[in-house]
């Protein structure tokens, strides 16, 4: 492959090299958190964290562990940089994005340090293609200080069925009301429309359902603006989880399987939107 | 009132109810005890109108308080969130409960999904007048009735940028093509023409053989349904000017689809020969002042509309010549009379072939009648 036959040499100089068979793994991904241009890229010897922010209140996580990699070369114990997601997504797909069988962009990502631009080697049936993606001071990612000591309720549920919930989901209504509760109607995700309101109830003993743990009733309101681009991690999901804390913070997570059959993980947090005291 | 629908019968609802959205903006619900639920819409113009009647035995239960005398109109875009999307209404849903909240004016959809997934939708509703059009499907002397892949296979073929078809009627055949306004667009634009063999048809019966031109957007709405059911269509009409009426029954539903149609002085016949075409016959007394006129008209191959009750339209400025070929005319158009003043435009050549000799006709001058032409018989009988 061309991409190793870069010499050693040049290798030396990085700080983080990753490669992958399938760019696709990764594109795919990213694809799934990119609602905003930015994104901050969080490199540890485990693997890499892609995250975005909007509003200071939403944050999508996206987990690639090290052992999705074929390669993955790390000489620091932390790296951390900023790219434009935009400008990345179109340089992996820049042999056309178009899925045939057999044939799938090799990626050769390589990083020489702070100031220096993420540098990518495409590779699709011989062609090489290099990308030098300016990198930039990373902003701090918000600490929602979401630990699972604070979880109140959580129920993990098969990704089809929620698909549905989410595509049909009212968009004249401005928030998304999320109701867990131990009893009726367990667990009821609710617009509030131009036409009137919107109630998808799944019980718990639907055979979708396949945790459902929760300890006290709560309802909370998100913006539906800021909770929409978790449909794209959904579509590619087959699980999900959706927990709330004692603050009514959201904490959804998406178990993804990539092209190769690894599990890879996104996540999403969301600040609740007010108090709500009664159910519509 | 509460009413429950099951099995395949809610995709027969949501398509119904994607139906009338093809119409209008609005859903008219107006339950009935003893005949079922009727959902209505209209269009803003009030040129088209439809309705779904859903006998009780649609639902598997059906029960409306008695004496409950209740109307309202919800925007349909509203219901058709309910029933979004179709393909997969009925593989997932198993039951569509409706259900009236008076108390809080709302109606209650409410969609039991496999997996236990409960969708409840409350709709909120305005009150609203009675929705009937009146029409006789029976007294319509032509009735057709088709399967809908013989309609859908027509219709497919016409782009979605037309808006009007004519359908005309001949006893053996239908044709059904494009309706294309003025001479101007006719040359630029494409025409389409189907011809449907009478027995492509269940039911074929042209009593009155006319063309009738209506919006083909509301045909393929009722389409949508047909198709979707498999329930045979019916068309039923008697002339341009009065309405269309479409219709798909079964035994515990029945959806009309009154549609108008263009009045004669727009349904202009245009320039193609090959169909026959029939148009109503000249008023029994063209014997009258007015034939000078035409005569004359005739000699200049322009075709005035002879008009008993107008004698102005012999001016022939606003009136197309009609290149049909002489086949057509003659017999089949004398044989039907209408009582009523036509206002039609005649072909020159029609009173060429219908004219008998009559004494009146040399003898009489000309002296009130616009002349459209010099001739020469003025000067002659002048002397």
């Amino acid at each position: 492959m061309p991409l190793s036959t870069q010499s050693q040499g040049e290798d030396e100089q990085y700080v983080l090299v990753a490669t992958l068979d399938n760019a696709r793994n990764l594109s795919n991904l990213l694809k799934a958190i990119s609602f905003k241009d930015h994104a901050i890229f969080t490199v540890t010897p485990n693997g890499l964290k892609v995250t975005v922010e909007d509003c200071k209140c939403v944050q999508a996580n996206a987990f690639i562990q090290a052992d999705i990699f074929q390669e993955f070369t790390i000489k620091e114990d932390l790296i951390a940089f900023q790219v434009n997601l935009t400008v990345l997504l179109d340089c992996l797909n820049i042999f056309g994005g178009s899925i045939v069988a057999g044939i799938s962009t090799a990626l050769r990502m390589c990083y020489r340090g702070y100031g220096y631009p993420l540098t990518l080697f495409l590779e699709e049936g011989g062609v090489v293609t290099v990308c030098k993606i300016n990198t930039e001071e990373p902003e701090e990612p918000i600490d929602f200080d979401f630990c699972s000591s604070n979880v109140t309720n959580k129920v993990i549920l098969q990704s089809e069925s929620l698909k549905e919930a989410f595509s049909d989901l009212d968009m004249t209504s401005e928030v998304l009301q999320i109701t867990m509760s131990p009893n009726q109607p367990y667990f009821r995700l609710s617009t509030f429309g131009n036409s009137g309101s919107a109630h998808y109830d799944y019980n718990k003993d639907s055979d979708m359902m396949e945790l459902f743990r929760c300890a006290e009733t709560q309802t909370n309101r998100y913006k539906m603006s800021l909770l929409k681009p978790s449909t794209k991690a959904l579509a590619l999901s087959c699980k999900v989880s959706v927990r709330t804390d004692n603050r009514g913070v959201l904490s959804l997570q998406y178990l993804v399987r990539n092209d190769d059959g690894h599990i890879c993980f996104v996540e999403f947090f969301c600040c609740p939107d007010e108090e709500v005291d009664e159910d519509l | 009132m509460q009413c429950v629908v099951t099995g395949g019968n809610v995709k027969v609802l949501a398509k119904a109810i994607h139906s009338l959205s093809r119409i209008g903006d609005e859903l008219y619900v107006e339950p009935h005890e003893g005949d079922g639920l009727a959902l209505r819409s209209v269009n803003s113009s009030r040129s088209a109108y439809a309705c779904f009647l859903f006998a009780p035995l649609f639902f598997s239960r059906y029960s409306i308080r008695r004496g409950l005398d209740f109307r309202c109109k919800i925007a349909i875009k509203s219901v058709q969130t309910v029933f979004r999307s179709v393909a997969t209404l009925e593989k997932t849903v198993e039951k569509c409960h409706i259900e009236l909240d008076e108390a809080k004016d709302r109606l209650t959809f409410t969609l039991h999904c496999k997996h236990g997934l409960l969708k409840t939708h409350n709709l909120s509703y305005q009150d609203s007048e009675s929705l009937q059009a009146v029409f006789d499907k029976d007294s319509c002397v032509n009735v057709f009735r088709a399967q809908p892949r013989v309609l859908v296979d027509t219709v497919v073929h016409f782009p979605p940028s037309v808006d009007e078809v004519t359908v005309t009627v001949s006893d053996e055949r239908m044709w059904v093509r494009n309706h294309v306004e003025d001479e101007a667009e006719r040359s630029r634009a494409m025409l389409t023409e189907m011809c449907l063999a009478s027995d492509e048809f269940d039911h074929f019966e042209a009593k009155a053989h006319n063309s009738i031109t209506f919006c083909l957007k509301e045909l393929r709405g009722l389409l949508v349904f047909a198709e979707s059911t498999g329930l045979p269509v019916s068309v039923y009409f008697n002339e341009p000017g009065s309405p269309v009426v479409l219709s798909v029954t079964d035994s515990v539903l029945e959806g009309n689809f009154v549609l108008a149609t263009l009045s004669d002085d727009h349904n202009v016949q245009d320039n193609e020969s090959r169909r026959a075409q029939a148009e109503p016959p000249p008023p029994d007394d063209f014997m009258n002042d007015d034939i000078d006129s035409y005569l004359i008209a005739m000699d200049t191959s322009v075709a005035p509309g002879p008009s008993t009750a107008e004698p102005s339209t012999s001016s022939a400025a606003g009136h197309r010549t009609r290149k049909h070929s002489e086949e057509e005319e003659g017999e089949e158009e004398e044989e039907e009379a209408t009582d009523r003043p036509p206002n039609k435009k005649f072909r020159s050549l029609f009173f060429g072939s219908v004219l008998p000799p009559s004494p009146q006709m040399s003898t009489q001058p000309v002296t009130t009648q616009e002349v459209l032409a010099s001739d020469s018989e003025d000067d002659a009988e002048a002397e």
